[in-house]
């Protein structure tokens, strides 16, 4: 299987490259460090704090709008010049080319992560910063797979463009969410109800609030564990995620 | 176009699917429900930052402020959860909230009925005096805050001068049409239960004299009242005499012999 896939993966980091994706990384770097400048002037005090949490907050967001828009742009763009048909019309199976895709986009993600992550090593703790920087890039493996599922279920750029940052919204806000559900106390049916409802979505979401926080860039990692915080539950939800899009990919006609 | 059918699905993706699904349920539960942590209310950022933050949209912001202060008090054994929030920073919170909606009723519905309900009386003083400097901003708007605050103060806290002073800001300040009449005339009842009789019955007549009430039966609920105020006073002043009376015929202070035999 990886004989066929590794290709596509090759391709897919490939095209990205043509659609000017350093150019775009280097241009965010550049407006980063602007940015950067002019919190340093502005800030009275805690200059680098101020820096370092600020092109945090606003890197991880941009990576984010960066991966799904091309995921989705990719993959629109493929199914519409029909090379996804002439390539499943060959005798390799559908699955190739899902794993193809998918190590493409996490490899895109990767670069993407480190990228965001360069300007924090001026500012921020090395050791919460490379942490920052890894769980990033675990965050972005999850929306590249979401986003190549709803692309493969929706086939058009603004809709499935629309469910992969609803989703996204969804995952960072499901905590706060749950707390305010789990607060009314009353044991009436409808809020039992509520409640139930709104931890079955929160079981199938990733919980991305206690990812890439913007504190491990400031004080350091602490006593997170990293491990079991977000390496594992994001190498679940890709995985599922991925079979997901498997599901969904054989069961289509094209 | 119609899809296959599921059986056109390799078994080990539907083997994938069902492991990662389980696998997912398995770290869900393995992470444990989000909890707030109460004593983490961090200062709420100035309201100017705010609206540069929310590119000019206030209202959603305050909204969104709200959800992030719930967020650290509505949670599971809620009267514990109060108690243990820093109330300054929640009133700046709310006061925050306020400056970004000024037509928001949310924050003092929350400030005056769930924040002030704890049994910390400083704390409830806290946000009742939020809700009093909030309503002298806006009377006419805010007035059923401040008149649910001068109840609090009256029958939680039995902090009668609070729940006076309270009273003399609504009938000052509020002149909105739909307050009801008893928002206004609050203070002579809150003398009355500190009894300071003639205060309150020179405050009543006041009130009746100047022509304010023109409901027929408030009217009659006012004068009735008056009256029994004034009988009041009236038992009060024979009380006071007969005691008199009593100190001038036994001057020794010594207990009068009682009419009964004792068994």
């Amino acid at each position: 299987m990886l004989g066929f896939a590794l290709p596509i993966a090759r391709y897919t980091l490939l095209e990205a490259m043509r659609n000017r994706l350093v150019w775009l990384l280097v241009a965010a770097l550049v407006a980063a460090m602007v940015a950067a400048a002019f919190l340093q002037q502005v800030a009275i005090t805690e200059a680098a704090r101020v820096q370092a949490s600020v092109i945090a907050a606003g890197m991880r967001l941009f990576a984010v709008f960066l991966v799904a828009a091309l995921v989705v742009t990719a993959v629109v763009r493929e199914m519409n010049d029909k090379v996804l048909e002439v390539l499943l019309a060959k005798p390799m199976p559908r699955s190739s080319w899902l794993l193809g895709r998918g190590i493409g986009f996490i490899a895109i993600a990767g670069a993407v992560a480190a990228a965001a992550g360069l300007p924090l090593w001026l500012f921020g703790d090395a050791l919460g910063v490379a942490a920052w920087t890894a769980s990033l890039f675990l965050e972005l493996a999850i929306v590249a797979a979401a986003a190549l599922f709803c692309v493969l279920t929706l086939n058009q750029v603004v809709t499935a463009l629309a469910a992969v940052l609803g989703f996204y919204l969804l995952a960072r806000t499901m905590a706060a969410v749950q707390i305010i559900a789990g607060a009314a106390g009353s044991a009436s049916w409808s809020d039992r109800l509520t409640g139930g409802v709104i931890d079955a979505i929160a079981t199938l979401l990733p919980a991305l609030d206690r990812m890439t926080q913007t504190a491990w860039v400031l004080d350091g990692p602490g006593g997170a564990s990293l491990a079991t915080a977000v390496l594992l539950p994001a190498c679940v939800y890709v995985a599922l995620l991925g079979a997901a899009a498997a599901f969904d990919l054989y069961r289509q006609n094209f | 176009m119609a899809e296959r059918p599921i059986s056109h699905v390799p078994a080990a993706a539907l083997a994938l699917l069902a492991a990662a699904f389980a696998a997912q349920v398995g770290v869900h539960r393995l992470q444990g429900p989000p909890m707030a942590r109460a004593g983490d209310l961090p200062l709420p950022p100035h309201a100017e930052a705010l609206r540069l933050a929310v590119l000019g949209e206030p209202i959603a912001a305050s909204k969104l402020m709200l959800l992030y202060v719930q967020a650290f008090d509505y949670q599971a054994g809620t009267q514990v959860a109060y108690r243990e929030l820093d109330y300054d920073r929640l009133a700046s919170w709310l006061q925050r909230i306020l400056e970004l909606d000024p037509p928001g009723q949310y924050p003092l519905f929350l400030a005056s009925r769930v924040y002030a309900d704890v049994a910390d009386g400083a704390k409830a003083r806290r946000m009742l005096e939020l809700v009093h400097d909030a309503y002298l901003q806006d009377p006419n708007r805010r007035w059923p805050w401040l008149a649910h605050a001068t109840l609090v103060a009256k029958h939680r806290l039995k902090d009668l001068p609070l729940a006076r002073r309270y009273a003399v800001s609504l009938q000052t300040h509020t002149t909105a049409r739909d307050a009801p009449l008893w928002v206004r005339q609050m203070e002579p009842f809150i003398l009355e239960d500190m009894n300071e009789l003639e205060s309150a019955r020179v405050l009543l007549g006041g009130l009746i004299a100047s022509g304010q009430v023109k409901d027929e039966r408030d009217l009659q609920l006012l004068e009735r009242h008056l009256a029994s105020i004034e009988e009041r006073q009236k038992a009060a002043e024979r009380n006071a005499d007969s005691a008199k009376r009593r100190e001038v015929d036994n001057p020794d202070g010594h207990p009068t012999p009682s009419p009964y035999k004792q068994p």
